[in-house]
């Protein structure tokens, strides 16, 4: 039987043109944003836990138990050097899950996005409306620790206030990027590979847990192109309370690897899903 | 003006032609079906008819616009019920409407005021607050039915709307279709099911490998090409019965398996030699649609 709804083995002859053209950006991607929201409230007690705890966790186990056997880091304690690095870490953590794993299910699984295209939205709004939706999910969940981090007074600036923006501009960087993996993927498997081969080594690499300095030169080399060390390098000064060294350049980064990630991830999708 | 208008349309994928050179057109208030084996062409056309699927030839005008260059604006006006279940998971059955209203840039106050109608129309309205997962198939398909007439839409789109649902089920979702035909909606129907489009169809296509291969009235249309009787032969012996006077007596015969089809003007002749034969079970009925399919399409399974 002929299923052209889903990826089926016959490919249509490559279209560049129209896959390639520029996204066509609207306001009823809001709608398709509305609708995540709409499923999200219902399940935000467990969803806001889950993506709370975890970092929280992260930052108050490592921040005082390893922090007692270390000395300043970045002439602080350890733990206020870790909370910019955690609201970064939970940022691209809330972003990248939702536009790969919950994307693909609303594409893929439930067919959502079929249900969608026969109403007047277009994929350029769905794949927008996905993008804005994942930077939600990081505002929240980036605001959520950074609210924890008044509380526990690691912070008194009110330069603190501007990683509330922030937040969403990373969530729309690392939104973009996983847009990219979901527009390939077969099966939720696929993911693994986004997981361990770029997350994980940026987790590691980017100054989350510890000054990149410290590491060889050729993977500090390494880190600088990956766009969490960015997001780190805005977020940690602004907890210190000081302005961002060079901070235009870091969010022109940030932008441009989100932008490119959707542009890229749109006209596979359109590949994917308008054959 | 027509309400849809095809003419010569080309669809392949990878090298293999899909839909070759399909042309029709729709008047306003009739229901008009796709038939058509699977791999037929028919989803694909819908895809291309709706701007989802971009055709290498041919030109489309879906209600007075251009498609794919202005699909957006014709499918503001257009309802839709595809062939798998979409509804959306996550929500209940009036949340389905409210949300898939907004896709249309419909108020929510609009829809709410839209809502019972639809509620009432789909049998759902004691339903309204229920999961999908909680829905039966019949249910379901009339709640997609519902959700594809949020926008009060001239036309529908329906592929395949009654695969998977049993009789009650369907004979229900037919008799709403015919409510809608008698306000004045324009339905294009794909399906295999002959009696659904022989119960609701006013013209109809059959496609066959990506060709349309007849077209008309559905009654015209078996009368064109079938003789008007036809009798079905099976039993022990039918093979012996089927050569010495199944295909003598029939203007046309056909044995497959176990079973010989034979086509007659009148088949009074060969129903008084079978009435002699207690092993052979027959049964004398008029030509029909599925008859038609079959002569043109032919008996080859088709996965």
């Amino acid at each position: 039987m002929s299923k052209p709804y889903s990826a089926a083995s016959t490919r249509p002859p490559a279209s560049p043109a129209r896959d390639w053209r520029p996204p066509a950006l609207s306001l009823r991607a809001l709608q398709a944003w509305r609708r995540n929201f709409l499923v999200w409230r219902k399940h935000a007690l467990p969803s806001m836990t889950g993506h709370l705890a975890d970092p929280m966790f992260y930052m108050l186990g490592l921040g005082f138990g390893l922090g007692a056997l270390l000395p300043q880091v970045d002439g602080v304690r350890y733990i206020n050097f870790l909370a910019g690095g955690t609201v970064c870490f939970s940022t691209m953590n809330s972003a990248s899950f939702e536009a790969l794993y919950s994307a693909f299910a609303r594409m893929q699984m439930q067919r959502t996005w079929d249900a969608i295209l026969n109403a007047p939205m277009t994929l350029d709004d769905i794949v927008l409306g996905e993008l804005l939706w994942a930077a939600s999910k990081a505002f929240l969940s980036g605001t959520a620790i950074l609210a924890v981090i008044w509380l526990l007074g690691l912070t008194h600036s009110p330069l603190s206030l501007w990683i509330i923006p922030l937040t969403f501009l990373i969530g729309i960087c690392f939104a973009g990027m996983a847009l990219v993996m979901t527009a390939l993927s077969p099966s939720f498997d696929f993911f693994m590979f986004y997981m361990t081969l770029i997350m994980t080594p940026m987790s590691l690499l980017c100054g989350v847990f510890f000054p990149p300095s410290q590491l060889p030169e050729a993977m500090q080399a390494v880190a600088q192109v990956l766009p969490l060390t960015h997001a780190v390098e805005l977020v940690r000064p602004l907890i210190y309370g000081e302005v961002p060294a060079r901070w235009p350049a870091h969010v022109a980064i940030l932008l441009v690897y989100g932008a490119t990630g959707f542009c890229i991830a749109l006209s596979i999708m359109r590949r994917r899903l308008l054959q | 003006m027509p309400v849809l208008a095809v003419a010569d349309l080309h669809k392949s994928f990878g090298g293999r032609e899909v839909v070759n050179g399909v042309s029709f057109a729709l008047e306003r208030g009739e229901c008009f079906a796709l038939l058509g084996p699977n791999g037929a062409g028919k989803t694909t056309t819908l895809r291309c008819l709706l701007g989802l699927s971009e055709p290498e030839r041919g030109s489309i005008e879906l209600l007075g616009l251009p498609v794919p260059q202005r699909a957006r604006e014709a499918r503001q006006r257009v309802g839709v019920v595809p062939q798998f279940d979409n509804l959306d998971p996550d929500f209940t059955v009036r949340e389905n409407i409210m949300v898939f209203g907004r896709y249309f840039g419909l108020s929510d106050a609009a829809i709410k005021q839209r809502l019972p109608e639809l509620l009432d129309f789909a049998q759902l309205t004691e339903r309204a607050e229920a999961r999908i997962q909680t829905l039966s198939g019949g249910m379901k398909r009339r709640l997609t039915l519902a959700r594809a007439l949020v926008n009060d839409p001239d036309l529908l789109f329906l592929d395949e709307p009654t695969t998977g649902l049993d009789p009650q089920a369907r004979h229900l979702l037919w008799e709403r279709l015919r409510r809608l035909l008698n306000q004045g909606k324009t339905i294009l129907l794909t399906t295999h099911f002959m009696e659904e489009a022989e119960r609701l169809a006013h013209r109809l296509i059959i496609m066959d490998a990506g060709r349309v291969i007849a077209q008309g009235k559905p009654r015209e249309l078996v009368a064109q090409h079938i003789e008007p009787e036809v009798v079905e032969v099976f039993g022990d012996g039918v093979q012996l019965w089927f050569e010495s006077h199944g295909a003598p007596l029939a203007a046309r015969a056909e044995l497959t398996g176990e079973t010989a089809f034979c086509y007659s003007a009148d088949a009074s002749a060969l129903v008084s030699t079978l009435q002699q034969r207690g092993e052979l079970r027959y049964l004398r009925r008029p030509a029909n649609l599925e008859d038609l399919f079959l002569k043109l399409t032919g008996r080859e399974l088709r996965d």
